[in-house]
């Protein structure tokens, strides 16, 4: 190209510093709404839980409180829906810090067990068992699986059924045991339950709609 | 592949030897990839002894360990001949962090397979697994792969300070500070799982869809170079070309990400926009790799000088490489990557299919080519001519990867239609459709691929180890 009067089509220099130009802006503008989204992403406060005041990402303490899953005309998709009505896990109230220790002992609980390589959470993660992003609600835990594990509520029957997948299993392909404590399958409850509190856009969308449609309230139920 | 280095120049030698582990690494790879996909239809096989979980989280990270291995060797397998520098600035940090890093690997592969899970506390995180998609490694090994990252880093930066810096090693170094750079976004804990995941992607998607793809587009650049003889100034105008597009398209295209994680709706457009001009890069790099092969083709025959291509093998794969490219990423990842589509795929089969194909496309490809690239120099061949087994390699490993991707696509069709449209994505809805028998015959045509490509592989290694050998008595004589 040197010497002859090249088109800046064919200029090196030319595509050169555009793509540093574009690819800064892109950067400054994902830096950009980095921060916008982190500030909506921030676990919300109990104080904010108890107003009612809406977050993405409720606090740890939402496990206090009865989560649903419903549809929001407005949004066209299903929100999560808390309270106002207590139910607290395992039948106790928690302090904001009792609240914060078990959703971080079953947080690292998902981690040092490598959940994510069987289940999806919010989606990503294997294929070879069923997405976790809404487990806490799914109809399976209402009346079957309590059944199973001879225990009176959901809580306790996910206890059991985390502690010994083993021994109550419901497929072919069932869940190997993980060799889960009883204080890290607590823990593991309170991580699912406050997944399910989270704000996934409509994700999953018709959560156990046919099944529900069956029934009489729950998640998908107008 | 073995031996003849002896004459190679320091940065070639050790070039080779980390092509040497990544190929183990690959292999290792499609092993325990058999292994999930055998745990699919029989889900006792291995059962509470390497656990699908266990298997798949060594078949990810080979994968990813074996592609990075064999990045560091091309980068210093084209070092020298883009720097005129033989031996690079600090050679011997360069060799000892090969042993280091390869001595990781070692224990970790060691202790994800005979420690396998911890119990919930810090240090499971720090010396186990980290139980994050692709990112399981312990974090005291992340820290020492930033550690060999950051001597190899300087390897490369100091003799390109110090050497002939020409367009494609200057788009190399700065990508490969990037690259670098954001594996630190995945190293730290959150209670947090949204914004756990939110960092998360910046490491998995800003390298596959942004750096490495940039990366790809230097090798690609390097091997037309050399491969066919291409016009230095053409081929580093396209490069800078794709520096535009790819990062212009990737960086903002990971909001295809944060729709359903946790963060807010903006991203459905944000995502949907950028992720939707993606594939046009892979278009452009495409036509780019044929338009010059063509050019150089017509022009050596024009002048009765015969054949352009210089090697093979290399020139075979950097065309799979183009297509596979634009097909698996560029294609298939359209597929799935506007909103209204993705939340009923998200997380299937679907899923699988799309990675599959893309990082064979995008990555397997060109990285073999390079491995080929590294026989001709270690033998001093002015040519690389493809026997059988190298047809046979690249024939049964492109076939069962693409038999394997649409086999997932279909079993993904019919995930979605069943577990997610019509039933809703719950427990039960997940087995309902796991247990169709349409799905159940796409995992077996899955895990029959899975073989083909194994058949293929085993062609590869061997073909690879005696090649050179082969080519150099035919020159010889
Ligand atoms: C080796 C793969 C594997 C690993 C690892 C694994 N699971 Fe499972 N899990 C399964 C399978 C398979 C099922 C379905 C069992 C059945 O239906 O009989 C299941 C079922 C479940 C269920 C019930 C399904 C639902 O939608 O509510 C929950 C909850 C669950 N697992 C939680 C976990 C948690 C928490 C972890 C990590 C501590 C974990 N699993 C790790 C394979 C796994
Ligand atoms: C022998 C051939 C192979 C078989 C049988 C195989 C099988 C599998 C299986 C069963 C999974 C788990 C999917 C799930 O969670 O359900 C998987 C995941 C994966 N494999 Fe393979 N694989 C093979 C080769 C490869 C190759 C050659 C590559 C890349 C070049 C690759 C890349 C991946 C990736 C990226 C994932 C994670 C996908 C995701 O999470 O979406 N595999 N593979
Ligand atoms: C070489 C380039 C690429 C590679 C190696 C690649 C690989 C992958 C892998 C492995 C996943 C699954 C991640 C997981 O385990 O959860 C994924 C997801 C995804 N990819 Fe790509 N990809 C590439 C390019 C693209 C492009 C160009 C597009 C869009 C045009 C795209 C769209 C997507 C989308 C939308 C998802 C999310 C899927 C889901 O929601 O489950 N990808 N990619
Ligand atoms: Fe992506």
């Amino acid at each position: 190209m040197a010497g002859k009067k090249a088109s800046v089509w064919t200029s090196i220099s030319f595509w050169r510093r555009s793509a540093a130009w574009v690819t800064g802006l892109a950067t400054i503008l994902l830096i950009w709404l980095t921060f916008d989204t982190m500030a909506q992403i921030r676990m919300g406060t109990d104080q904010e839980l108890k107003e009612g005041i809406k977050r993405r990402i409720p606090a740890p303490t939402v496990i206090n409180y009865k989560i649903d899953y419903k549809y929001d005309e407005k949004r066209g998709l299903e929100a999560p829906v808390i309270g106002p009505e207590k139910q607290p896990l395992f039948g106790k109230e928690l302090s904001p810090k009792e609240a914060a220790a078990l959703l971080h002992l079953g947080k690292l609980t998902s981690q040092s067990k490598n959940c994510m390589d069987c289940h999806t959470l919010l989606g990503n993660g294997g294929y070879y068992a069923p997405d976790l992003t809404k487990a806490w609600l799914d109809p399976m835990w209402e009346q079957t699986m309590p059944a199973m594990t001879g225990k009176k509520t959901k809580e306790e029957a996910m206890v059991a059924f985390l502690m010994h997948p083993d021994k109550y299993p419901t497929h072919a392909r069932m869940m190997p045991n993980l060799g889960i404590t009883e204080q890290e399958a607590k823990g593991l409850v309170a991580f699912l339950k406050h997944m399910s509190s989270i704000d996934t856009n409509g994700y999953p969308r018709g959560f156990s709609k046919t099944i529900k449609e069956f029934q009489t309230g729950g998640t998908y139920a107008k | 592949m073995l031996n003849k280095t002896a004459h190679l120049s320091p940065s070639k030698q050790l070039a080779m030897n980390y092509f040497r582990v990544a190929i183990v690494l690959f292999g290792a790879q499609l092993l325990f990839g058999l292994v999930i996909g055998l745990q699919y239809l029989f889900p006792g096989f291995l059962y509470e002894v390497v656990d699908f979980s266990v298997a798949r989280m060594i078949h990810i990270n080979a994968l990813v360990v074996w592609m990075l291995y064999a990045m560091i060797g091309s980068v210093y397998l084209m070092l020298p001949d883009e720097t005129g520098i033989e031996k690079p600035v600090g050679m011997g940090l360069g060799k000892l962090a090969f042993w280091v890093l390869t001595a990781a690997v070692a224990v970790v592969v060691v202790v994800f397979l005979f420690i396998q899970v911890g119990p919930g506390k810090e240090s499971s995180i720090w010396f186990i697994n980290e139980g994050r998609e692709y990112l399981e490694a312990p974090r005291w090994a992340d820290i020492g792969i930033v550690v060999v990252v950051l001597i190899f880093y300087a390897n490369v930066f100091f003799t390109y300070m110090k050497g002939k810096k020409t367009g494609i090693m200057t788009v190399m170094v700065a990508n490969l500070m990037a690259v670098a750079g954001l594996y630190l976004a995945g190293m730290f804990f959150t209670d947090n799982i949204s914004m756990d995941q939110y960092w998360w992607w910046w490491v998995i998607h800003l390298w596959v869809e942004a750096t490495w793809e940039v990366f790809v587009g230097t090798l690609a650049a390097y091997a037309l170079l050399r491969v066919i003889g291409a016009k230095r100034e053409i081929v580093e105008m396209w490069l800078w070309i794709e520096v535009l597009m790819l990062f212009g398209s990737g960086i903002l295209g990971l909001g295809h990400h944060y729709f359903w994680i946790g963060t807010p709706e903006y991203w459905w457009e944000i995502g949907a926009l950028f992720s939707s001009l993606e594939p046009v890069p892979l278009v452009a790099m495409f036509v780019h790799v044929l338009y010059d092969w063509g050019k150089e083709q017509g022009a050596h025959e024009a002048g009765g000088k015969g054949n352009a291509i210089t090697n093979g093998p290399t020139m075979a794969w950097v065309t799979v490489n183009a297509f596979g490219n634009f097909l698996g990423a560029g294609i298939w990842g359209f597929f799935h990557t506007l909103p209204q589509v993705n939340i009923y795929t998200h997380g299937s089969q679907f899923t699988a299919a799309h990675g599959h194909l893309a990082f064979f496309g995008a990555y397997a490809t060109i990285l073999v080519g390079m491995m080929y690239l590294g026989i001709q120099d270690s033998y001093g061949l002015k040519k690389l001519k493809a026997t059988f087994k190298s047809k046979m390699a690249l024939f049964l490993i492109t076939f069962g990867m693409l038999g394997m991707a649409v086999a997932l696509t279909i079993a993904g069709y019919e995930q979605v239609l069943v577990e997610r449209a019509e039933l809703g994505a719950g427990w039960q809805a997940f087995f309902t459709a796991q247990n169709l028998p349409w799905y159940v015959q796409a995992m077996v045509w899955r895990e029959i691929m899975g073989v083909v490509v194994f058949l293929g592989f085993v062609y590869l290694v061997w073909d690879l180890l005696t090649i050179g050998k082969v080519e150099a008595a035919a020159e010889e004589a």
